[in-house]
């Protein structure tokens, strides 16, 4: 158990580290890792959306899916399996991924920005951990979205083999995606670079089960520091590695891609951590999941790619200048959409358990 | 007779949550966990000991039976 929490505590370091040499390469400022900015930088460069500054396949996603799925494969934990709640998954992560955009980053960017001295950040994660504490109140009042069920391994194999195909068309040199000329999407460490760092956190994270979203409910729930130790350590080496390039700054003002509507920071990441909860993870624990052949987790990927073309298709994402109108109303839809979820599937969970139940063998 | 939970197809913390509420109410002493993934089981575990209970591991297939004592 000791070594486990070692493991824990190495992911988040070296995500970390990582994050500052893929920033110090190209990638965007305190951007050297963000789920969500990367899977709407795909969503983007597939051409879901059409913001322009936006728009770049993102290597580190397919390294991540190929690492993840090797690990899960050779120590025999890949399994194909699937049936919990699929569209509402695909449903929360769509939400979720508005509530990250209106924020500017995923939980992971969240601590990176902290630990590049942007304290908005801190207000976001503030309202993480209370998205967190509601979306625990669902889970201790019986919130579940059901068994799942072995499904036929082809299942399971899909999502990995499409970005492993993805991401040798990627190092191969192919241009028929769409990439932006200016912006963030232009922005970014070398392919094979990127994918190496992928590959190295994918395996990292599936051995150790890193997960943001874990870490601070594991903490309120059964005050089990296991997975916070990552949260922790990616803060700190990720500050350690900005304070050696120089690029610590601390302030509220000015910070790259990011806004200082504090309001809109905090709700926004209450959306996201109230649906990340509901979702049994971060997104980078859902990618982690979804290679190691957890098909609804792999919808829920799908979900938040949708959600990034939503949010920039209908002009609901933050840019630096804020959060737009659009954006502030569909974050207050989106909180009370999630609380609906979570209220139903509290109230209808027993019956839910036992209908799905019935699939299973044995 | 000692309480089983089945958490088999449920993802973490859902085992972990079921586990928690039973060994609270627990008095026997003894509650099986049934699990079929090596993060629930390796969860389940932790919260056990956490608590104070031994836990005792036996794989069956791809599923594993958690005996919890106090």
């Amino acid at each position: 158990m000791k070594s486990k929490k070692f493991l824990v505590a190495v992911t988040g370091g070296v995500l970390g580290v990582l994050a500052i040499l893929l920033v110090k390469l190209g990638n965007p400022a305190n951007m050297g890792y963000c789920i969500a900015c990367f899977l709407r930088d795909i969503s983007g460069g597939m051409g879901f959306h059409r913001t322009d500054t936006v728009q770049y396949i993102r290597p580190e996603i397919f390294g991540l899916v190929t690492g993840a799925f090797l690990a899960a494969f050779f120590t025999k934990e890949y399994k194909a399996i699937g049936g919990s709640g699929p569209f509402a998954r695909f449903f929360l992560a769509f939400i979720a991924m508005v509530g990250m955009l209106v924020f500017l980053g995923c939980p992971v960017r969240a601590v990176l920005r902290l630990a590049g001295g942007d304290l908005n950040a801190g207000v976001g994660i503030l309202g993480l951990i209370v998205g967190v504490y509601i979306g625990i109140q669902f889970l201790n009042k019986g919130f579940s979205f059901g068994k799942a069920i072995n499904q036929h391994s082809v299942n399971g194999y899909i999502f990995p083999a499409a970005a492993i195909i993805l991401m040798i068309l990627l190092i191969s040199g192919v241009s028929f995606f769409f990439t932006s000329k200016s912006g963030p999407g232009s922005m970014h460490a070398p392919v094979v670079v990127s994918g190496a760092a992928g590959l190295i956190i994918g395996i990292l994270a599936q051995r150790s089960r890193f997960c943001m979203i874990g870490g601070i409910r594991d903490f309120f729930l059964f005050r089990d520091t296991h997975l916070l130790i990552g949260f922790f350590s990616l803060l700190i080496f990720a500050f350690l590695g900005n304070i050696t390039i120089g690029a610590f700054k601390l302030g509220f003002a000015g910070q790259p891609i990011a806004h200082t509507d504090g309001v809109w920071n905090f709700l926004g990441m209450v959306l996201t951590g109230t649906a990340a909860t509901l979702l049994g993870g971060c997104p980078l624990r859902q990618i982690i999941a979804a290679s190691e052949g957890n098909t609804d987790c792999a919808i829920t990927v799908i979900g938040f790619i949708a959600g990034a073309a939503f949010a920039h298709n209908f002009g609901l994402a933050a840019s630096p200048k804020g959060v737009p109108m659009t954006g502030q109303i569909a974050t207050v839809i989106g909180l009370a959409v999630v609380f609906l979820i979570g209220l139903l599937g509290t109230y209808r969970s027993s019956s839910v358990v036992g209908g799905v139940s019935c699939g299973r063998n044995g | 007779m000692a309480e089983t939970v089945d958490a088999r197809g449920l993802l973490c913390p859902e085992p972990v949550l079921l586990t928690k509420k039973t060994i609270e109410k627990d008095l026997n002493g003894t509650v099986k966990v049934l699990v079929d993934n090596n993060a629930a089981k390796e969860n389940v575990t932790r919260l056990a000991k956490n608590m104070g209970w031994n836990v005792d591991v036996t794989s069956q297939g791809n599923e594993y039976l958690l005996t919890l004592t106090k």
